[in-house]
């Protein structure tokens, strides 16, 4: 795993056993450009404390430049179409589509996010595409400060923390 | 309780004998305790799943195979009786023809019929708090505030979109509710019940190729058949003829009221595709000129040529339901159904006599193994920190939100295999039901520090309760299976 940062969450698992979670802070749709997939860069008020304005504006811009890859319509996305159609659609059962290639990279970077950004001020990404694609959730954890290194103690601590 | 934690093993044997799933009688004890369920088992809307998740389809089938009949019965004649005659006479590149038709009428029928519309997975517990926290706060005090729709602006047109009291979102653009499949699907755009499934983004194209091509072999049959007859006419006589040839007379019948229809569906479906327009809109006339003046449509990319690439050839966005995906006590599970209780419907019920069980059994386990976490508990689930409190076995509490146990043994029935006490089931569980379990103190305390934001309505409690339960639960059976 990664050094540890200057904040005690070594790693996401260490965030989640040791944190409890105090909200979650949705980002919407934006739908103003259509039905294409983009989230609001309006940044959350909840989140003021939490991080810098311009750090969750650069995520959100890229995952939208990401999605409109996606989504964008050339000439691949067309030869994709019409080899799949004149194909009877069967290549699809080996092949990827290029959205798909996109989700993933999509998903290796919020992991990447995550750990480097999200994870050592307490806050945690969930991939769009397990909600539906429709909200970006933002977990935000509090720090109960009694985490240790070991998990176990992290348990019982927890458990009892939370009383 | 040792002789629980030793008899588990030998009965975690007997019951998979009996499980009809496990093909070894020994399978390792510690495997898994529960089951893993797919997410289609805990789907909540109206659809019926096969081949373990992998095709989809509404929930009546009835008319998709008098459509399945009508073809291959048609086209079976016309190979049979037709073709001979006909290859023979003309050309054998027509049975060639019709089968390359026949193949990919079938084909596109069962991509249209099998794949997932365009459905919108519900939202979870958390978002549809947030978002009548947003509402309530915007809008004055009542117990109902008036149909709540948001406005947004597309390409200079206000858009209004609704907000589905069942999924508990606000619908993107161009979605719609379905009522006959109970789910929200993108880019609706209308119930087909002849392939018993709705049309919607992902397999609109499939759905134009299948009238398309069946147009063509409707015609193609009729064509071919009444040829056939004409020279039959020749060499002996048109009664003769049909005589010699009976199945081309049926032929006839069917293709001669099928063209009408099929045809001319097909092409109100290459207008609406030039015009990029969906069924729905084009009845409710959204974009029509007779509106208003500066009326026009939002989604369209200005030439016919554009929009017909952009719905067949455009990229295929994949599906939101992750239908095989396993359920997981990570995720927060999507509200409810409010409407009665289906099959998928009664998921949280389910789930939560199916983890009680093992619960109820290897509570001493649970104690033991308290400190070895696995890795993957939860993120959203608020309670995976609290473990067991004081050594309590943690069942669910009576879920009002649901309906009465006695809908759920019979379910439970069907969907526990595996389990303990399957085969001793005789309406009878000699585990905890819900009314029985003591209420744990320990839950509810942990779920204050979300369940604030779910207090907003009291309607919204009982489900976001029950699916911190759900986690916490799912969470302790995780840790006894290390």
């Amino acid at each position: 795993m990664p050094p540890p940062p200057q904040f005690p969450f070594h790693n996401l698992q260490e965030l989640r056993h040791s944190a409890s979670l105090a909200t979650k802070v949705f980002i919407q749709r934006d739908y103003s450009e259509g039905t294409v997939c983009r989230f609001q860069t309006k940044f959350p008020s909840e989140l003021d404390s939490r991080i810098e304005r311009t750090l969750l504006e650069d995520t959100v811009k890229t995952l939208n430049t990401y999605y409109a890859e996606a989504e964008k319509m050339g000439g691949q996305s067309y030869m994709e179409g019409c080899l799949a159609c004149a194909t009877a659609y069967i290549i699809f059962l080996c092949m990827e589509t290029h959205y798909e290639k996109v989700l993933k990279k999509i998903s290796g970077y919020i992991q990447e996010q995550n750990e480097k950004i999200y994870a050592p001020r307490g806050l945690l990404l969930t991939d769009p595409i397990e909600r539906g694609m429709r909200v970006m959730e933002v977990s935000v954890f509090e720090d109960r400060g009694s985490s240790g290194s070991s998990l176990s103690s992290s348990a019982t601590s927890g458990g009892s923390a939370q009383r | 309780m040792l002789h629980l934690g030793v008899a588990e093993p030998m009965r975690d044997c007997e019951y998979s004998q009996i499980s009809t799933r496990s093909s070894t009688p020994m399978e390792t004890p510690f495997k898994k305790r529960t089951p893993k369920r797919r997410k289609w088992q805990a789907f909540p809307g109206r659809n019926k799943f096969y081949c373990d998740g992998r095709i989809m389809m509404a929930r009546q089938t009835g008319v998709f195979y008098l459509t399945l009949v009508l073809i291959l019965v048609t086209s079976g004649l016309f190979f049979s009786f037709d073709c001979p005659f006909l290859s023979v006479k003309l050309t054998p590149a027509i049975p060639v023809i019709g089968g390359v038709l026949f193949v990919f009428v079938l084909g596109t029928l069962f991509r249209t019929s099998f794949s997932d519309p365009g459905v919108l997975p519900r939202a979870t517990p958390d978002e549809a708090a947030d978002l009548e926290k947003q509402i309530t706060n915007c809008s004055s005090s009542g117990y109902r505030p008036p149909p709540r729709t948001k406005e947004v602006v597309i390409n200079g047109q206000t858009v209004k979109l609704k907000y589905c009291f069942t999924c508990k979102i606000f619908r993107p653009p161009r979605a719609s509710h379905c009522s006959l499949c109970d789910n929200c699907v993108d880019r609706f755009d209308h119930h087909c019940p002849w392939v018993g499934n709705c049309v919607g983004k992902r397999n609109y194209r499939f759905f134009y190729l299948f009238i398309l091509s069946l147009s063509f072999l409707t015609i193609f049959i009729f064509a071919f058949v009444i040829t056939h007859v004409i020279l039959r006419s020749h060499q002996e006589g048109f009664l003769s003829a049909l005589k010699n040839s009976p199945a081309s007379v049926l032929e006839v019948v069917v293709c001669f009221f099928s063209v009408w229809s099929i045809v001319g569906l097909s092409g109100f479906h290459t207008y609406l595709i030039s015009s990029n327009q969906t069924t729905n809109e084009d009845i409710k006339g959204s974009w029509s000129s007779k509106r208003g003046k500066d009326n026009y449509n939002p989604y369209s990319y200005g030439n016919i040529f554009t929009n017909c690439c952009a719905a067949l050839c455009g990229p295929l966005p994949p599906s939101l339901i992750n239908r095989r995906g396993f359920v997981e006590s990570d995720t927060s599970q999507p509200t409810p159904p409010t409407n009665g209780i289906t099959m998928y419907g009664s998921t949280q019920s389910q789930s939560h006599m199916a983890a009680a069980t093992p619960l109820m059994q290897t509570e001493t386990v649970i104690l033991t193994n308290e400190g070895s976490l696995p890795g993957r508990t939860s993120l959203g689930g608020p309670c995976s920190g609290a473990l067991p409190l004081g050594g309590q076995p943690t069942p669910p509490t009576s879920n009002p939100n649901l309906s009465s146990d006695s809908d759920m043994l019979p379910l439970r029935k069907d969907h526990i295999d595996g389990l303990h006490h399957h085969h001793t089931d005789g309406g009878h569980h000699p585990f905890l039901t819900p009314e029985e379990a003591p209420s744990p103190p320990g839950m509810l305390p942990c779920g204050s520090p979300v369940g604030h934001s779910h207090t907003v309505q009291g309607f919204y409690n009982p489900a976001s309760q029950d699916s911190l339960h759900e986690d916490s639960v799912r969470g302790l059976v995780k840790l006894s299976s290390v």
